[in-house]
C-alpha cells in the first residue's frame, strides 16, 4: 500500500486531483452542511422546544397521545442507520428535490437524520434552564409562548450555540457518507477515488481535510457560546 | 419554621400554586376562578420577588426590568425610560447596562425589586426576600421595601423565618405552624405575648436546643 502513496507518479497525479477537484468538494460539502443544518434547525428547533413545554407540569402541556407520538417518531428516525436512511429517503427525495442523487438531492436525507438529533439537543438545553425562573415569569403574567420565547430560548442561547456546534460537526460527518449516493464534497472524493481507485493518498487528504473543518466549526462554536454567555463575568 | 407552608401560602396568592380548598379574594374577585388571561393581568397587579432573585441572566439589568412591561406590552422607550427611573428608586442608577452576573446579591436584588415594581402593582410578594443576603445587606433591603410601602402605598406580604425581619418592618403578623395560623395579630401584640406555641417558640427561643429541633 506505501507505494501506493509514495511514488513520485502518484504524488503528481494526486496534486493534479487536488488542484483541479478540491475546491469544489470544499465547497460543496460546506453547502450541503450548512444548508442541512439549517433546515434540521428550523424543524428540531420548535420541536425540542415543545418536548419539554409540552410536558404534563410544563409551560403549554400538550395531549399525551401528540407527545408520544412526537417522541416515538424522533426515537424511530434517530435509530435507522443513515446509510439505511438515504435509500429509504429516496422517495421523498424525488418528491422535494425533481432527482433522488446528486449534492442538493443528498441534503434530504440529511436533514431527516439531523432533525431529530437536533431537538433532542434543544430539549436538553431547554431543560438546563432553572425552574425558579419560569416560576418568575407566571408570577409576572408570561403567557405560554412569551414564557417560550422570552425567557426558554434567550436564557439557553449558549447552550444552545453549543449544540448546533455538535449538530453542524455530526452532519459534516454524515456528508461525507452521502457521496454513495452521488451527493458530492470530500466524502465522494474520497470514495471514488481511494475506494475505488486505490488512490490513497487522494482520500487520505480528503480525510483530513474534513478533519480541518470539523475542528474549524468546532473551535468558532466553542468560542462563539462561551463569548455570548453573560453569566461569565468577561463577557458583560 | 421549614415546612409550616409559608411558601405554600405566599404561591396562592398569585395562583402559582392551586388552593385545594377556599378562594384567594384580591379587590374582592376571587381569583382562583378567573381564566388565565385575567389571572395573568392579575398577576401585573400582584409581583413577587424571591430568595434567589431569579433575573434573567442573559439580560442586562435594564432589560431585566423592561421585562415585565414587554409582557404587559408597553412599547420599548417607554419602557426603557421608566426603568431607568426604578434604578434610581432602588439606588442603582449606574448599573443599567451591568449584568447580573456582575452584581452582589444585595444589588440582585434591588434589580429584582424594580422589576417588581415596574408595573406599578398593588402588592408586593417577598418570598425569603432576604434570606440568601448577609445581616447588613438584609438590613438594607428591608428599609428600601420599608420606603417602597410608605412611598408608594403598596402593600408588602413578607414570608420568612427571620424574627429580626418581622421585627424591623411589619406592622401586622401571622404565625404559622405544620400547614395553619397559629396566631395573628399586630406586631407589638404578638411579640409582647405569644398566645400559641409555636408563637412563643419563635418569639422566645430561650432553649435553644429545642428550637433547633423544630426549626
Amino acid at each position: 500500500m506505501l507505494d501506493l502513496i509514495l511514488s513520485p507518479e502518484v504524488a503528481e497525479k494526486t496534486l493534479w486531483i487536488v488542484k483541479t477537484e478540491f475546491p469544489l468538494a470544499v465547497w460543496e460539502t460546506l453547502y450541503i452542511t450548512l444548508v442541512a443544518m439549517l433546515f434540521a434547525a428550523i424543524i428540531g428547533l420548535p420541536l425540542g422546544v415543545m418536548l419539554v413545554a409540552g410536558e404534563k407540569g410544563g409551560v403549554l402541556p400538550l395531549p399525551k397521545g401528540l407527545m408520544n407520538a412526537l417522541n416515538v417518531t424522533i426515537n424511530l428516525l434517530r435509530s435507522i442507520p443513515f446509510l439505511i436512511l438515504m435509500i429509504m429517503a429516496f422517495p421523498l427525495t424525488r418528491l422535494i428535490v425533481g432527482t433522488a442523487v446528486g449534492t442538493t438531492a443528498s441534503i434530504v436525507p440529511l436533514v431527516i437524520a439531523a432533525f431529530p438529533f437536533v431537538a433532542r439537543l434543544v430539549e436538553s438545553s431547554i431543560r438546563e434552564i432553572n425552574p425558579n425562573i419560569i416560576e418568575m415569569a407566571q408570577s409576572m403574567g408570561a403567557s405560554p409562548l412569551q414564557i417560550i420565547i422570552k425567557v426558554m430560548i434567550p436564557e439557553s442561547i449558549p447552550s444552545l450555540i453549543s449544540g448546533a456546534t455538535i449538530a453542524v460537526t455530526t452532519i459534516l460527518g454524515y456528508s461525507a457518507m452521502s457521496g454513495i449516493i452521488g451527493g458530492g464534497g470530500l466524502g465522494k472524493i474520497a470514495i471514488n477515488y481511494g475506494y475505488y481507485r486505490y488512490q490513497y493518498l487522494v482520500m487520505l487528504l480528503a480525510v483530513v481535510l474534513l478533519i480541518a473543518m470539523v475542528q474549524i466549526f468546532q473551535s468558532a462554536g466553542t468560542r462563539l457560546s462561551v463569548k455570548s454567555d453573560k453569566r461569565l463575568k468577561q463577557n458583560a | 419554621m421549614s415546612g409550616a407552608g409559608k411558601s405554600t401560602l405566599v404561591r396562592c396568592i398569585n395562583m402559582l400554586e392551586r388552593p385545594t380548598s377556599g378562594s384567594v379574594l384580591i379587590d374582592g374577585e376571587d381569583i382562583g376562578r378567573l381564566p388565565e388571561a385575567k389571572l395573568r393581568r392579575v398577576r401585573r397587579n400582584v409581583t413577587m420577588i424571591f430568595q434567589n432573585f431569579n433575573l434573567l441572566m442573559q439580560r442586562n439589568c435594564l432589560d431585566n426590568i423592561c421585562f415585565p412591561l414587554e409582557l404587559a406590552g408597553v412599547k420599548k422607550p417607554e419602557a426603557k425610560k421608566y426603568a431607568f427611573e426604578l434604578l434610581e428608586t432602588v439606588g442603582l442608577p449606574d448599573k443599567a447596562y451591568a449584568f447580573p452576573a456582575q452584581l452582589s446579591g444585595g444589588q440582585q436584588q434591588r434589580i429584582a425589586i424594580a422589576r417588581a415594581l415596574a408595573t406599578n402593582p398593588k402588592v408586593l410578594l417577598c418570598d425569603e426576600a432576604t434570606s440568601a443576603l448577609d445581616p447588613k445587606t438584609t438590613q438594607s433591603i428591608l428599609r428600601l421595601i420599608k420606603d417602597i410601602n410608605k412611598k408608594l402605598g403598596i402593600t408588602v406580604v413578607i414570608i420568612t423565618h427571620q424574627m429580626s425581619v418581622v421585627e424591623e418592618i411589619c406592622n401586622r403578623v401571622a404565625i404559622l405552624d405544620e400547614g395553619s395560623i397559629a396566631e395573628k395579630g399586630p406586631v407589638r401584640a404578638v411579640f409582647s405575648n405569644p398566645k400559641s406555641e409555636a408563637g412563643r417558640r419563635l418569639v422566645f427561643p430561650t432553649n435553644t436546643e429545642e428550637v433547633a429541633k423544630h426549626a
